[in-house]
């Protein structure tokens, strides 16, 4: 059977790794491609390189951290952030990504989406959404890494993106993203019963409980989670073997 | 030793590059190209392929010759040949992703959606999944049952003949993942991205 994935995402600024509190508080943690060499193989079923200043700074230096990582990581590597063009995913697929992450570029022109995944197939393409709560039962879509309001529902645009060849859904919960409370499951659980995608929770992980939580109540396929991982708290190996002993499968 | 790995502008080939390039250290000279003559003067054929059906196939064609000197490799001269995903899929002799679309028919059978029964099964079919080996296969030496390998795809290779059949796995139904036909060899899923089992099977096929 197919096993539940555990993704630790490591957040990049000018190549060096780093976890924003809230997307704000920034701490310096190292060089990314060891990094995600550790995390490989330490069991990681997949690694995730958000490049958080892409929107602002030149590209090159996240291409040529893909480009050394992609040589030492044989399992799958999503890389997301400032990706807005045909061209970019072209240089992230070249450099050795697997898959990018689509969120502000997917938002202000849904075709987009269509488009990459005709080009590259759905099997590359993610549409990362940031959601925010709104009112009871209700979350909208934000984009810039959570800063501008767009006023679009996220449950509908989840739908949308499915029907424009999306072949995942990267949902982060701006409510949760960095208070290690666990995820928005409300939301996820809402996304997941909308769409016929996997989608990989993101935002709010704290303890090894969260990811169940996101697994089997909110019906996530998979697990995204930064600091738990990347400040040592847990180890890949904890994470799964906690999963498993509460009959979640995993690889291990 | 030369390794050819066919690239025909269709898709993300990077991964199948960097870890064929890992394994190849030193003992195998790897090439990537569609250079018919190159092709023509290999040892051995990866066939690798991403996106749909229709567009591999497409893109094949577009490349004169590339059909023909494939088909003089694997099936005249019954040299190995190793397709991942969809370059596995294109071995049917029909495909149904896009539009109808005649594949090389080389193992005859056909590439169908996966059932998903009614939604019940989120597609596509990503992550890590279980081989069932269903029967000995040179690429799955020292390859214990049950190990896990990474998957990505909606739709599935239908063979006509089921002892071509060396894997499957669970995913709504058995799913074939693996088949060995003589000099012929297929993965659904992606060694290349397997981590260090994947790398077992491509070094499996190298040592062939």
């Amino acid at each position: 059977m197919l096993k539940n994935r555990i993704i630790p995402c490591l957040d990049v600024k000018d190549g060096r790794v780093v976890k924003g509190i809230n997307f704000v508080e920034l701490k310096d943690a190292g060089d990314p491609v060891e990094q995600a060499k550790i995390y490989s193989d330490s069991g990681a079923d997949e690694i995730c390189f958000l490049d958080i200043t892409a929107s602002n700074e030149n590209r090159e230096t996240i291409i040529e951290i893909v480009r050394k990582t992609a040589k030492e990581c044989f399992v799958p590597l999503t890389v997301g952030g400032g990706v807005r063009t045909i061209q970019n995913i072209t240089d992230l697929l070249l450099a050795g990504a697997d898959k990018v992450s689509i969120n502000t570029a997917a938002v202000k022109n849904v075709d987009f989406v269509k488009e990459a995944s005709k080009k590259f197939g759905s099997q590359c393409i993610v549409v990362a959404i940031d959601a925010k709560k709104v009112s009871e039962n209700k979350w909208e879509v934000f984009t810039h890494g959570g800063r501008n309001k767009t006023g679009i529902d996220a449950v509908e645009f989840a739908k949308k993106v499915e029907e424009n060849g999306a072949g995942e859904i990267l949902l982060t919960s701006m409510d949760k993203d960095g208070t290690k409370s666990g995820y928005d499951i409300d939301l996820l659980k809402t996304i997941t019963k909308s769409t016929n995608i996997p989608v990989i929770a993101s935002g709010g992980v704290g303890t090894l409980d969260h990811l169940y939580d996101g697994i089997v109540k909110g019906g996530a396929s998979a697990v995204l989670a930064a600091s738990i991982f990347h400040y040592g708290e847990y180890k890949i190996k904890d994470a799964k073997e906690y999963l498993n002993s509460k009959n979640v499968s995993v690889r291990l | 030793m030369n390794v050819t790995i066919v690239d025909y502008q269709s898709g993300n080939i990077s991964s199948v590059i960097n870890s064929f390039t890992e394994v190849a250290k030193g003992k195998v000279n790897l090439e990537v190209t569609s250079d018919i003559k190159k092709i023509t003067c290999s040892d051995k054929i990866v066939l690798p392929g991403q996106g749909s059906f229709k567009s591999c196939v497409d893109s094949l064609n577009q490349i004169k010759g590339l059909v023909d000197t494939l088909k003089e490799f694997a099936i005249t001269n019954k040299k190995p040949l190793l397709g991942i995903c969809v370059g596995l899929q294109m071995f049917a002799d029909i495909g149904y992703e896009e539009a109808e679309t005649k594949g090389l028919g080389w193992i005859s059978g056909r590439v169908s959606k996966i059932d998903n029964q009614k939604g019940k099964f989120k597609l596509p079919h990503i992550g890590w999944n279980e081989i069932e080996i269903q029967k000995e296969s040179k690429i799955f030496k020292d390859i214990k049952n049950k190990s896990h390998m990474y998957f990505v795809h909606s739709y599935e290779f239908i063979p006509k003949d089921k002892s071509v059949i060396s894997a499957t796995t669970d995913y709504s139904s058995k799913i074939v993942c693996s088949v060995e036909k003589d000099n012929l060899f297929g993965t659904q899923f992606h060694p290349e991205k397997s981590d260090k089992i994947g790398l077992k099977v491509i070094d499996n096929f190298l040592k062939l």
